[in-house]
């Protein structure tokens, strides 16, 4: 947020750099069952983010000393790829990937029934091979994918989204110029049935009216991918279907 | 990750019912409202080998934070500006859950709420500390330092970064660059801290209501009443109602705090 520069985000139109309204998402393109090894996997591309999910669990925890003897332990670790951005990013976490393997893990940990595991963990994965921002919210959707297709009961499946503010405009999902020069960028990530917030960040500058209206946005945005959630998990059952 | 978890402590199923059994009555186990912190003193220039400092007791909490200025290079992308970095120690005298060793992931989140506070508030007017562009800047260290921990640790560091940063002095002479300046502070960006326990949402949580809390919201806001930053934490989830409550309670709640950290605890704003 907040690097300065002359350039102009919302044009005389009302349009963004990328064409879009205001309250419009950038495409979003979702699989899953991408890997063979894994559990659960699934793949998606959102704007020029590029995000590959794997699960793998429950399984017993190891070391033994960490193992819940009430619940499951959900351990999610968000890398990027050192080639996911334009300068190099060392390899390996960071501060940055910490908190957000945590806040992710604490999410999705929300809406599954970890008691049902006792003494396990379930692992999620969740690789950028290509980051355009918004990169932790389309990371919990296709996780939240990947746990699905790993048959992991859970209450919803969990959605993530973004607005934020440009020009002083409030605007849905985040591009990467959008990121770097606006004024304010809120991820959340909500589970649709219940309405609930199961993350919530902000960073910027925003009045109370502005920043609710931004969560309303994300808020009815996550309704909308969740539906593409629902369709893509559709798409490759009924494929197996067809095969037998 | 280490052992080094802020919730570890083991409260008896008894002080949950207990607690919950009092938040159903409209109180606390230490008697507060759910919008009242706890008592808090800020204690400035504490450690005088610091540019600034300042000791914080929220309740029985304690945090000690300190600034550190020095010279340094730019980054590449920002050379009009100076720098600001954070860091987090939960040192093991603070707490039997804390462990030593490298930061886990509860210090580095501490530390980047804190930072992210601070940054996005810019409560520090970082233009100013050029030296000489793009080959020189002053770099300003915040240093949380936790001593006692009984709970909160977000809200007691983020008042101790600011008010640290109010009592730092840019030790120019030293380096035979004029003289000594106060840091230049523009805005005041105060972090406040919700727990939701049952259904209830609690400001400025203590340790016995922290490690049974489902959900935590953090919220800083500045002296304008805009918002600057917010991390939600833990496993559970809040309603939207129960968020745009929170923020709300933040901002009276932080411009209180916010009086305090300036020495005017009459409540007055300046």
């Amino acid at each position: 947020m907040g690097m300065k520069s002359d350039i102009k985000l919302i044009d005389d139109n009302g349009l963004r750099i990328d064409g879009r309204l205001p309250n419009q998402l950038r495409p979003i393109k979702m699989e899953v069952g991408v890997l063979k090894r894994a559990d659960g996997s699934a793949y998606i591309e959102w704007g020029g983010n590029k995000i590959i999910a794997a699960v793998y669990g429950p399984r017993e925890a190891y070391p033994k000393h960490i193992q819940d003897p009430n619940k499951a332990i959900v351990r999610a670790r968000y890398n990027m790829a050192s080639f996911s951005v334009d300068e190099r990013k060392k390899p390996g976490p960071d501060r940055r990937s910490v908190e957000l393997s945590k806040v992710i893990s604490e999410a999705l940990e929300s809406v599954i029934f970890t008691e049902r595991f006792p003494r396990t963990t379930i692992d999620v994965f969740i690789e950028v091979l290509q980051a355009d921002a918004g990169t932790r919210v389309a990371g919990i959707t296709v996780a939240s994918l990947a746990l699905a297709d790993a048959g992991i009961p859970m209450k919803d499946l969990i959605v993530g989204c973004a607005a934020g503010k440009i020009d002083g405009v409030v605007v849905l999902d985040l591009n990467k110029e959008e990121d770097n020069y606006g004024e304010a960028d809120v991820p959340m990530a909500i589970i649709p049935r219940t309405k609930e917030i199961a993350l919530l960040q902000m960073d910027g500058d925003m009045s109370y009216e502005e920043l609710i209206t931004a969560m309303d946005m994300a808020m009815e945005a996550a309704q909308e991918i969740h539906r593409m959630q629902i369709e893509a998990l559709k798409r490759k059952y009924t494929e197996i279907e067809e095969v037998e | 990750m280490g052992a080094t978890k802020f919730t570890e402590g083991v409260v008896p199923e008894m002080k949950r019912d207990y607690i919950h059994k009092l938040a159903s009555k409209g109180t606390r186990i230490d008697g507060r409202h759910f919008d009242e912190i706890r008592p808090l003193k800020i204690t400035k220039g504490f450690a005088s080998r610091a540019e600034g400092s300042a000791l914080v007791e929220l309740g029985n909490t304690k945090v000690l934070v300190g600034v550190k200025v020095e010279i340094g290079t730019p980054f590449p992308d920002t050379p009009n500006s100076g720098i600001l970095t954070t860091n987090a120690e939960l040192v093991p005298l603070a707490s039997p859950t804390f462990e030593p060793g490298p930061p886990g992931e509860e210090a580095i989140e501490l530390a980047r709420v804190v930072d992210r506070g601070i940054r996005e508030g810019h409560a520090i007017d970082l233009e100013k500390l050029v030296i000489e562009e793009g080959e020189k800047v002053w770099i300003v260290f915040i240093d949380i330092h936790v001593l006692d921990y009984d709970g909160n640790l977000f809200d007691a560091s983020g008042i101790g970064a600011l008010a640290a940063l109010t009592d730092a002095v840019v030790p120019a002479s030293k380096h035979d660059l004029g003289d000594d300046f106060k840091l230049p502070i523009q805005h005041y960006p105060v972090p406040v801290t919700f727990a939701k326990i049952g259904n209830w949402i609690v400001a400025d949580p203590n340790l016995d209501e922290e490690s049974i809390a489902s959900a935590r919201l953090t919220v800083t806001t500045n002296e304008n009443g805009y918002i600057n930053a917010m991390q939600k934490g833990l496993n559970g989830t809040f309603t939207y109602d129960e968020v745009k409550k929170a923020i709300n309670m933040s901002i009276d709640i932080g411009r209180k705090i916010r009086s305090i950290i300036m020495g005017d605890s009459d409540g007055k704003e300046n």
